[in-house]
């Protein structure tokens, strides 16, 4: 077995593709936990499926690099969702709705009409649950990545203070003079960062499995919000880690397998929680 | 006696309507203020105008000499967020400290001493490494109320503090109040507990639907026609 993984690093694209599998665990996790507090959730969910219409668009106009186009897009609908939410005019969880299928439809139809793609049902699946895109990353993916998970890093340790006062008591922060709507701009745009990043991993439609699951599960065992961050991201990166080996080695689809030692992982964590009665 | 906060025929309101109008009253250094309202009445407006988070649509809100709006240390009703937040005692009142920060990312010496002789004085500083959300309902108000205090040492606003408190806890938290407001800390407390209102305050801020009905000290409160409607109606304690 071993001598099957390092027959498989020899190849510079696993390693490029272990190195952002990794990163992405990282930077998503962190950012988890204040979007579960929050109640954000499904505001990543939204935005992934942002990603996808941002990609089926930039896929229609042939730009080589996609994520001039994607990140831009993702990154205005994250300040856009966040707006609404604050508006009571339409209920923030509809809205959120209303954006994430209506890109995801208009994704798929652009992609329909315009791709001159030989094998569109493949485009699409890969875009959606990233079964093979994470073995087509190149150098230039790989640096992109690495220099958005560092801006991503900085921003969470130089604010992590700032995020944790916003996330807990918003009304309290505001009171004392703290501009609370920046920061929750800036918890906006890292997230679409995240996403645009993630989605070659895992795809779009199982990317908010990688902002919740870490969360939740250290959340079952761990009482302080240093201590759940700091757990919610050494679950995330081990789960990482361990997903792309097995699929490395069993040829099963990376995204998907991450999720699953996600979910495995939050199970056992339940387990012991409820046996060691903290729970709740 | 400075005056802290001097509000001129304020008009408060959204948009799209006015809330109440007619405020006039001043809160001086030391006073324990306590404002009556029923639901509805804009207590929790004339709460956010004494933040500076929504400013009154006509009159004047002015705060004194070098006191700010940002000087007010604020006990918010609780959340749904944080019943099942995951923080210990001591990251929420150390957040406290954090307007102090400004653009510094981390705390310096001062600030987390300042946490630590908080939470002393509260007698919350066994519970520094629990997790908030397993404390009971008068210690969680307690944590809150240590936040308030590091952010400031002047005024403390309080929104419905006792709301959600068994009787002894309630008793506990106001007699804890009322030694913090001895010590010279300027109280505002929005309340629905007359008695207890009546007990501790040096003065009532009572507001009506759309308007002022009486503001002054407890003593001539009692002898006024808006507090006697009040008790009577309440079924107070006849004080």
């Amino acid at each position: 077995m071993l001598e099957k993984i390092a027959y498989y690093f020899e190849f510079p694209i696993v390693r490029y593709a272990l190195t952002v599998a990794l990163l992405v665990a990282l930077c998503a996790s962190l950012l988890g936990v204040t979007l579960v507090l929050k109640r954000f959730s499904f505001i990543g969910d939204g935005l992934s499926h942002v990603a996808f219409g941002a990609t089926a668009v930039a896929t229609v106009t042939g730009i080589t690099n996609q994520m001039i186009i994607v990140i831009p897009l993702t990154v205005l609908s994250a300040v856009l969702l966040l707006r609404t939410g604050q508006n009571t005019k339409i209920k923030g969880d509809a809205v959120i709705a209303m954006i994430s299928v209506g890109a995801l439809a208009v994704g798929y139809m652009l992609i329909n009409m315009f791709s001159q793609s030989a094998n569109i049902a493949g485009d699409v699946c890969s875009t959606l649950f990233g079964s093979t895109s994470i073995l087509t990353l190149d150098k230039s993916d790989v640096m992109l990545c690495m220099g958005l998970s560092a801006v991503v890093l900085c921003v969470f340790v130089l604010f992590y203070n700032k995020i944790f006062a916003v996330t807990f008591d918003e009304n309290f922060s505001k009171a004392t003079g703290i501009n609370s709507e920046i920061y929750n701009l800036i918890i906006a745009i890292i997230t679409a960062l995240i996403i645009v990043l993630a989605m070659k991993l895992v795809g779009s439609l199982i990317i908010s499995a990688l902002i919740i699951f870490p969360a939740i599960t250290a959340m079952r065992i761990f009482r302080s919000f240093k201590s759940v961050i700091l757990c919610s991201a050494v679950i995330s990166v081990v789960c990482s880690g361990t997903g792309f080996f097995i699929s490395l080695l069993f040829g099963t689809p990376v995204g998907a397998t991450i999720v699953t030692a996600n979910i495995v992982v939050f199970f056992i964590f339940s387990l012991i929680s409820s046996f060691s009665g903290q729970k709740k | 006696m400075g005056r802290q906060i001097i509000c001129r025929n304020a008009t408060l309101g959204y948009e799209d309507g006015i809330v109440t109008e007619g405020l006039d009253f001043t809160v001086s250094e030391g006073d324990y203020l306590c404002i009556l309202g029923e639901n509805g009445s804009g207590k929790s407006t004339l709460i956010k105008a004494f933040l500076g988070l929504r400013p009154q649509v006509s009159g004047e809100i002015e705060w004194c000499g070098d006191f700010s709006a940002k000087e007010i240390g604020y006990l918010p009703q609780q959340t749904s967020v944080q019943r099942d937040f995951p923080a210990s005692v001591r990251e929420i009142v150390l957040s406290g400290c954090l307007a102090k920060c400004g653009l510094r990312p981390f705390y310096n010496k001062y600030e987390k001493k300042l946490a630590e002789k908080t939470m002393e004085k509260l007698h919350i500083n066994h519970l520094a490494n629990r997790c908030y959300r397993e404390l009971s309902g008068g210690q969680q108000q307690r944590v809150l109320l240590a936040r308030a205090l590091c952010a400031t040492r002047k005024m403390l606003l309080l929104d419905e503090p006792v709301t959600a408190l068994d009787p002894k806890a309630q008793t506990n938290l106001y007699e804890l109040i009322a030694s913090l407001n001895r010590e010279g800390i300027t109280i505002i407390m929005v309340s629905h507990d007359l008695n207890s209102a009546l007990k501790y305050a040096s003065h009532i801020l009572h507001i009506g639907s759309k308007k002022q009905l009486f503001f002054g000290t407890k003593t001539n409160y009692l002898n006024s026609s808006a507090g006697l409607e009040f008790i009577e109606t309440e079924g107070g304690k006849n004080a």
